[in-house]
């Protein structure tokens, strides 16, 4: 008996029943050296968009700083300043990369977690050893949770920074171009939203592992439900975190977002949206032939012509000043479903058998 | 102590119920062996022994009294599954490592000898190296557990006569020397009948019989014989019929008159692919592992 084999005897399970739990630490190795790949990949790219973003920001807030230092502002040599900052413009077209990005880690790092587990018949192997299953599945679940949440969250700062010219307020040229704060490609990019999302989307990925058990499925079942909760919520829910401000007339401000126009009559709304053209028919068949919320023709503003005819229009709008709370919303609510879907993967990988 | 113990065991896919009333005790030391066909129920009752699966019915207890799956279960039983499933894009180290890492005991030196000895190079992939290596890798890192039980699921199925042979001697090695209790799966009892010590006989998802292999030597016979007249064995107590056309094979217990052959019929050895157990020779082969094993006085 050598000094080795005495110490490996398990002293620890004839003396109780309940040995203490291996310490958490022990799978940071395991964690890494299983999923470093898919980790890297997405640090590279990251990593990439992070560069972009860096590059073009200095560029950006050197033509922004150009632009407001500009006297006189009217003067030729200004408007090209002016011209050359709204040039750079929003290179990464409208945050198409931060709407796909959350559904893509969750299928390539959420989605094979366990589903790749199954499929290989590996969860034989790790499940039985003495970590213990459903601690297993928790520590890999919240370690790569956090790494991918904290990596997105990381380029959301550079992006918040890269996007200040545009929502700076004081005094600038109103030349300069703005961004709607609450636009669907903007909104992701800045705050809590992106790192919201991509946790969400990696906790749909790994549920849908557990319950699919086929990593290709899994991957394709992660990206449709991700990428329809996106739009859905981008397209619909997040106009209706908070009552919309309603104002009469069409003229919201510049920054709101509008979430509908309607007109109405004596009390009824008779129409919602642009004034239909039976509308225009009835009460200004003058104008019937232009439509929409246009401006004044030779024949006089369509809008103003109901208006003289006894209707009140509206617009219901989400002011600018609610960026926070609509993040905060929206964020809060993410990591709730976020944490929801992860403890239901671990009970799916408790209960369910093997 | 009791290495698993099971009282009314059942366990339902669905509408399938793949094991039924399944009662057994089998005690710390001893090899064991169970055998059935295909289907039978054996990868069932190894999921609910290792705790990846829960009964539907009935109780099921390790390692003297623990329940399957728990973290003291766990720590005691290492579980080799079906087809020795691997990490297999990761080197055979870092598997050491892996599972060093996944338990509280690891004996890393004895896995590193033992890797060095079998000639499976620590940084090739797992997925590169051959069947047999494989098995013996997952029989390495099992063992180097250092547990009180070893679960084996059909362990050699897939493995050549040469490497069969190898990684069974691994595992009756361990058991000898390590005094560690062995559980192991096969539908092909040819495998088994050289190293187990204690016998399981499973079909159809119910436990057919379970002993030590000497006693159920002495008291089992396989009778085989015209189907016509099998019908003359129906009173004695019958374990299992099987055969076709012609031939009929009675496994019952032996009573005075089949100890000895009689005139048109005789007892003899099953034949090794038969999917019954082979209990009648009177004195089976040992290998001299079992001999030694005997002589550690761990066997009860």
């Amino acid at each position: 008996m050598t000094a080795l084999r005495t110490m490996s005897e398990p002293a620890l399970v004839e003396q109780g029943a309940n040995p203490p739990p291996l310490p958490w630490r022990r799978m940071a190795w395991v964690t890494w050296r299983q999923h470093r790949t898919a980790l890297i990949a997405v640090l590279a790219v990251l990593g990439a968009l992070a560069l972009c973003l860096w590059i073009v920001g200095v560029k950006l807030h050197h033509a922004y700083a150009a632009a407001t230092a500009c006297h006189p502002a009217s003067s030729a040599a200004c408007g090209a300043v002016v011209a050359n900052f709204n040039a750079i413009g929003n290179f990464l077209s409208n945050g198409v990369v931060f709407l796909v990005l959350p559904p893509l880690i969750g299928a390539f790092v959420g989605a094979p977690i366990l589903a790749r587990e199954f499929e290989a018949g590996t969860f034989r192997y790790a499940w039985t050893q003495g970590f213990g299953r459903w601690r297993w599945t928790v520590a890999k679940l919240v370690a790569l949770g956090a790494a991918v949440t904290a990596a997105t969250g990381g380029l959301s700062v550079l992006a918040s920074w890269y996007y200040q010219p545009y929502f700076a307020s004081g005094r600038r040229s109103p030349a300069l171009t703005t961004f709607n704060p609450l636009s669907p490609g903007v909104f992701v990019q800045r705050g809590v939203d992106f790192a919201a999302w991509t946790l969400a989307a990696f906790a749909i990925g790994a549920l849908a592992g557990a319950l699919i058990r086929r990593v290709v499925p899994a991957i394709v079942t992660t990206l449709a439900v991700g990428g329809l909760l996106a739009v859905a919520t981008g397209g619909w829910l997040r106009m209706r975190y908070l009552t919309p401000l309603v104002t009469r007339g069409v003229n919201a401000p510049a920054s709101a977002r509008i979430v509908s126009q309607w007109g109405s009559r004596g009390g009824r709304v008779l129409f919602t949206g642009p004034p239909t053209f039976p509308i225009y028919q009835q009460y200004c068949p003058a104008q019937a032939g232009l439509g929409k919320f246009g401006g004044p023709t030779s024949s006089g503003n369509p809008l103003q012509c109901l208006v003289q005819h006894g209707f009140t229009l509206w617009t219901s709008y989400q002011p600018a000043s609610r960026f926070w709370a609509f993040q905060w919303i929206e964020g809060g609510g993410l990591l709730a479903l976020s944490v929801v879907l992860i403890a239901a993967t671990v009970l799916v990988v408790r209960r369910r058998p093997a | 102590m009791n290495v698993i113990e099971a009282t009314g065991l059942g366990k339902r896919y669905g509408s399938t119920q793949a094991l039924r009333a399944c009662s057994l005790a089998i005690p710390e030391g001893h090899v064991t062996a169970l055998v059935g066909p295909n289907g039978a129920g054996k990868s069932t009752l190894l999921n609910l022994a290792v705790g990846l699966s829960a009964p539907s019915e009935g109780t099921l207890t390790v390692l003297g009294g623990r329940a399957p799956g728990s973290l003291a279960a766990l720590d005691g039983i290492a579980f080799v599954a079906q087809d020795t499933p691997l990490y297999k894009h990761l080197s055979a180290g870092d598997m050491l490592h892996l599972t060093r890492n996944l338990n509280r005991c690891f004996d890393r030196a004895y896995a590193e000898a033992r890797l060095a000895e079998l000639g499976i190079p620590q940084k090739r992939k797992a997925g590169r190296l051959s069947g047999g290596q494989q098995a013996q890798l997952a029989l390495t890192l099992a063992l180097a557990r250092r547990p009180r039980l070893l679960v084996l699921d059909e362990p050699v199925a897939m493995l050549d006569p040469i490497a069969r042979h190898d990684f069974m001697a691994s595992v009756l090695t361990a058991a000898v020397d390590d005094g560690v209790s062995v559980l192991l799966s096969s539908h092909v009892l040819a495998e088994l009948e050289r190293v187990a010590d204690y016998l399981i006989v499973m079909s159809s998802g119910r436990i057919q019989v379970a002993g030590e292999v000497d006693d159920l030597l002495a008291n089992h016979r396989v009778l085989t014989g015209p189907t016509a007249e099998a019908c003359r064995y129906v009173e004695r107590p019958v374990v299992q019929v099987g055969g076709g056309g012609a031939q009929a094979h009675l496994l019952v217990r032996a009573t005075a008159d089949t100890r000895s052959p009689r005139a048109g019929r005789r007892t003899r050895s099953a034949s090794k692919s038969s999917p019954w157990p082979t209990c009648a020779s009177p004195t089976p082969p040992r290998c001299p592992a079992r001999s030694a094993r005997a002589m550690t006085t761990r066997r009860r």
